[in-house]
């Protein structure tokens, strides 16, 4: 089993800047937009274009939410395992509000999917995009696409791609990692 | 480890502690989703659920059927009282019938200790027992740990006594099985008449005095005095009971520390509970109704997982 490395800590960095860029030429002050990061791995790109908005571009009052989307999940009781839940925290309305969601890796789109149908039980959102670090090319099972996307990646069916993030697993980077 | 071990839920006797961390970390999920403006989830859209009632309920099969429903499960609703029951059919018959309209789980209230039991022997569908006879209660027990852990962070180490009618409480018999596997100690206090000969056997230590025993504990859970169930007199007055084993508030204040109040419900109230201890802060009667439904919404999640 053999692993190469997609992104390293630096080029994870300087995308984390341009993602968080451009949801700036986007949402400007952030006043109607709030960020919620798909659990658990999406929370932590999420929590890091959080950061970098507060810290880097002075924008103060980002709503950030995580959003846990187990219950929603078409593949209950069809996979082998069970689906173990994480914890949802979204802590306002996202009604009439633009809502980005944020996850590490768009696959096949049905976590998005999920996504979709889970965030309506917080309000009606006045729209909806999608920010993922990566986005695996040729693999979409539904008809989705992101808005914000780090890096296309062309991976066959029986690779992974594995996001590592510092706060996690010590050290920031992507791996494809074969069979 | 993200899987119950059983795929019944019988009895507590048959969980491990593992089953029963997995069902509370489940149903923090679940308390989250039901204290939502929309509190409902797809999970369980292409499961259909019967609950089966032979013996009257109020509380427990509103707080299933809620569960249910917020699960998005298919909803079936039988009582003995308005069926064929009546008419001679026994119990697998009953429920095989149900089952032949295509019913992947049944929730079974029965006056009979062991009925779930029985029926998950006999038929294919997964079995929660909702209650049977004086035997298990095992959703109740859930419940009740699960508020304890709560109110005071955890249930090891706590210290609970379980008052009232002992012998006929299914509600008892679950909680002890359920406290110990949690490393709690456990004390029982009533009259010796409705305590059971060698309860000490399940390693719970017997209390008659009420003042001890409520100075001594961390968590009160009182019992109902079930008149249905008493055939013969087991004291000699209801007023006499209230007297020794009731608690007010005079009693309650008199404490040398605040303890935490319990009932399964339903309350007689001015019996085993006044209404002044039943409505005051150190009452969590009421939390304990809001967090069945998330017991039961985890337990039917972790049990409808296992259905291939």
């Amino acid at each position: 089993m053999g692993q190469r490395v997609l992104l390293s800590e630096k080029e994870i960095n300087i995308i984390l800047h341009r993602l968080a860029c451009q949801l700036l030429e986007n949402h400007l002050d952030f006043k109607d937009t709030v960020l919620i990061g798909i659990q658990p791995r999406g929370s932590f790109v999420a929590n890091r274009l959080t950061q970098i908005l507060k810290e880097e571009y002075g924008v103060n009052h980002i709503h950030t939410g995580f959003l846990d989307i187990t219950f929603y999940r078409d593949d209950f009781r069809r996979g082998d395992k069970v689906l173990e839940a994480n914890k949802t925290d979204i802590d306002f309305l996202v009604e009439d509000k633009k809502v980005v969601l944020i996850d590490d890796v768009l696959y096949t789109g049905r976590s998005i999917r999920a996504a979709l149908t889970a965030i309506q039980s917080f309000g009606r959102p006045k729209e909806i995009e999608l920010l993922t670090l990566i986005d695996r090319r040729f693999s979409r099972h539904l008809p989705i696409q992101p808005n914000y996307r780090g890096r296309q990646v062309d991976a066959i069916n029986d690779e992974k791609v594995k996001v590592l993030w510092k706060e996690n697993e010590g050290k920031d980077v992507v791996y494809l990692v074969k069979g | 480890m993200s899987e119950l071990s059983v795929k019944h839920l019988l009895g507590i006797k048959y969980l491990n502690e593992a089953d029963i961390q997995l069902i509370f970390e489940t149903a923090d999920q679940f308390k989250e989703v039901i204290n939502r403006s929309i509190k409902k989830v797809p999970s369980l859209r292409d499961i259909t659920i019967a609950n089966i009632f032979f013996e009257n309920s109020t509380r427990t099969k509103l707080s299933f059927e809620l569960a249910e429903k917020r699960l998005s499960a298919d909803v079936i609703n039988f009582s003995a009282a308005q069926s064929s029951v009546k008419k001679g059919e026994t119990l697998i018959d009953t429920v095989n019938n149900i089952l032949s309209m295509k019913v992947d789980m049944v929730v079974m209230r029965h006056p009979n200790p062991g009925a779930g039991i029985f029926l998950s022997k006999h038929v294919k569908a997964s079995i929660v027992n909702a209650g049977d006879g004086a035997h298990e209660h095992p959703t109740q027990a859930l419940l009740d740990s699960y508020s304890i852990r709560e109110k005071l962070g955890d249930v090891t180490g706590k210290k609970v006594v379980i008052v009232g009618d002992i012998l006929h409480s299914r509600v008892a018999l679950s909680n002890i099985f359920a406290l110990k596997l949690q490393g709690a100690t456990v004390k029982v206090c009533g009259p010796k008449t409705l305590l059971p000969k060698h309860v000490e056997s399940l390693g719970v230590k017997v209390e008659t005095d009420l003042r001890k025993a409520l100075n001594w504990c961390d968590v009160a859970n009182m019992l109902r005095i079930q008149n249905e169930r008493l055939d013969i007199s087991y004291f000699p007055t209801t007023r006499e009971y209230t007297q020794q084993f009731g608690v007010n508030k005079k009693l309650l204040d008199s404490l040398d520390k605040e303890i935490v109040i319990m009932h399964p419900g339903p309350i007689n109230r001015g019996v085993e509970i006044t209404s002044d201890v039943a409505d005051s802060k150190q009452s969590i009667i009421l939390n304990q109704v809001e967090n069945g439904v998330a017991i039961r919404m985890a337990v039917l999640y972790l049990l409808a997982s296992k259905i291939k």
